[in-house]
């Protein structure tokens, strides 16, 4: 059956795509973010995750306690020198294709602390791709983020991240 | 193995394992418990010794969270150290800026006006309610009740609006500062506050509808984790921890400050000892965190909201364009701060989670010598393996969950 007589079958019902259009479609919508928090920012990801801002309706709601689960890191919160192996194993035990979001002043540049303690920026040990500004950011912001990481996986398409 | 040999078992911890026998006739199982896991309340990690699966040795590795914050203050003048204290117990900001503020005022002889204090009590109770809010949330979700994050988030996101009203901030207010508040309460404001008091007791009820009766969080909770009142005295514990075991010891009636001898209040006690008794002391908390309220918004009084002292506090903006001395007072200010008179004090407010103390020590310049928290949380983590012991491993979770460790607390 050619593909002239397989559209007139099916009617109008058939679409057609690029296979790497249809998968990031596919990973865009199910960004399922590791259940990772680390301090203040980390009270603001789960107020993400409650009925008032709800990032269900981007399909992140699945917080996947183990990290072969997950596709996204939101670091959310401030990275001791302690912390930052650990925090760098977990990244490594999640699979490709991977993304991560750098939640907060801290994460990001190491915020208001500029000391001994804190790890400058958590894109010394891991690359990130979304930072977000704020201390802590609202929910609104990491939703934004969300979306904004969303419209990059989804020109990806099919090709894993360099 | 050996009998005695010693095992590295990452970050530098070592577990000496003795070869011990269980009661089950197996060797005792070390299990490493964190920093990332679920649900330990964020960075906690434990270091659990298990007969079958019963918890025998408990013993926490804290230091994930380190921030420097003690640190970090000694660098920042009298005024700016107040941002800092804002992010160590990060489930309630304004308490931490009040223990601040306080030493530092009671340093310098400061005494802050009357609508100053009944507006920092209306931010420590709203604190503590958020507080809660946050921990009945977290824990029930932790056994299994998903629906307490969703109720206790919706009235926490409420109070967060309150506190982006009067401070611009959600979480990390700084309302609270040496020499009175921010800034005074907006009509907004109260507005919202008023039309919260009225809303709360009968979300406390909502809340007891779905846990306190419930036959699932009272098999999770009750007997689970006892802490006598001789145990919970000795090892430091305070706040909902010490009053879950029957000890009636409240900062705020015991040592009272900003004006709490003033108000009415019960303090929360159950005799349960257990993490059900923990719980009930928390609803019990929260309405009476409402009474507050009610009464510092009822009594609110006028007045300025900051000591009128030039060489500590800014100028209003007008006087800026009109007074030679006001510019330079707020040159002064800004350029290095005020300095404050040699000397240490310490200082404790009751926060959600005890007694959360700040000791200052000045020496007479524009920044702090030292400044220490005596952090609930850090206190409260001592008599977990007193009270995990012989509990299961799922039991443990409750236990964690009703000490109400805030890490940031804890590691500072």
């Amino acid at each position: 059956m050619g593909l002239e007589a397989l559209a007139e079958s099916m009617g109008q019902n058939i679409l057609t795509t690029s296979l790497g259009k249809l998968i990031g479609w596919g990973r865009g919508n199910s960004v399922w973010p590791a259940q990772f928090g680390l301090a203040c920012c980390a009270i603001e990801m789960i107020a993400t995750a409650t009925a008032g801002v709800d990032i269900a309706r981007f399909g992140s709601e699945a917080f996947r306690a183990s990290p072969r689960q997950s596709d996204l890191m939101i670091v959310s919160g401030r990275v001791s020198q302690k912390m930052a192996p650990i925090l760098r194993t977990i990244y490594d035990q999640m699979p490709e294709p991977k993304w991560v979001i750098s939640m907060g002043a801290c994460a990001s540049t190491g915020g208001v602390f500029n000391n001994y303690a804190l790890l400058q920026g958590v894109d010394k040990i891991v690359p990130v791709d979304v930072y977000i500004p704020g201390c802590p950011p609202r929910p609104e912001d990491l939703l934004n983020a969300l979306m904004i990481l969303q419209e990059r996986i989804k020109a990806q398409g099919i090709t894993p991240r360099q | 193995m050996t009998d005695t040999d010693t095992a590295e078992i990452g970050m530098g911890v070592t577990v000496t394992k003795t070869g011990e026998t269980g009661a089950f006739g197996g060797e005792l199982l070390t299990i490493n418990f964190g920093p990332h896991h679920p649900s330990t309340h964020g960075v906690l990690r434990l270091i659990v010794d298990l007969d079958g699966e019963q918890v025998k040795r408990l013993k926490p590795v804290i230091g994930y969270l380190h921030t420097g914050i003690e640190k970090q203050m000694e660098a920042l003048r009298w005024q700016q150290g107040v941002t800092v204290t804002d992010r160590h117990d990060y489930l309630s900001p304004p308490i931490n800026n009040l223990a601040y503020a306080l030493a530092v005022e009671k340093l310098m002889g400061v005494d802050v006006p009357p609508r100053a204090n009944a507006l920092r009590v209306i931010m420590s109770e709203l604190t503590r309610l958020s507080s809660h809010l946050v921990w009945m949330g977290t824990s029930g979700l932790e056994l299994g009740a998903m629906s307490m994050l969703m109720y206790c988030f919706r009235e926490r996101d409420t109070i967060l609006d309150m506190n982006e009203e009067i401070s611009g901030y959600r979480m990390h207010t700084s309302y609270i500062r040496p020499g009175g508040v921010m800034a005074d309460a907006t009509p907004r404001f109260l507005d919202l506050l008023e039309k919260f008091i009225v809303a709360m007791p009968g979300h406390v009820d909502e809340y007891e509808d779905l846990l306190t009766m419930n036959p699932i969080w009272r098999s999770r909770t009750i007997g689970i984790g006892r802490l006598s009142a001789e145990d919970a005295k000795v090892l430091g514990a305070s706040g909902p921890m010490l009053r879950g075991s029957g000890v009636a010891w409240d900062l705020r009636k015991q040592m009272p400050y900003s004006g709490y001898e003033g108000y009415e209040f019960e303090v929360a006690t159950s005799d349960m000892c257990d993490c059900y008794g923990r719980y009930l002391v928390r609803i019990k908390e929260m309405r009476e965190s409402v009474k507050i309220l009610r009464q510092a918004l009822d009594r609110l009084p006028d007045g300025p909201v900051n000591v009128d002292d030039r060489k500590m506090l800014p100028p209003p903006r007008e006087e800026l364009e009109t007074s030679m001395e006001a510019v330079i007072h707020h040159f002064k200010l800004f350029t290095e701060g005020y300095s404050v008179p040699p000397g240490d004090v310490y200082v404790a407010v009751e926060s959600g989670r005890g007694e959360n103390g700040c000791y200052v020590v000045s020496d007479g310049t524009h920044k702090p010598r030292r400044v220490k928290f005596r952090a609930a949380s850090f206190v409260n983590l001592q008599p977990l393996e007193r009270m995990a012991m012989n509990h299961m491993v799922a039991d443990m979770v409750a236990i964690i969950g009703t000490a109400d460790t805030v890490l940031g607390d804890v590691d500072r």
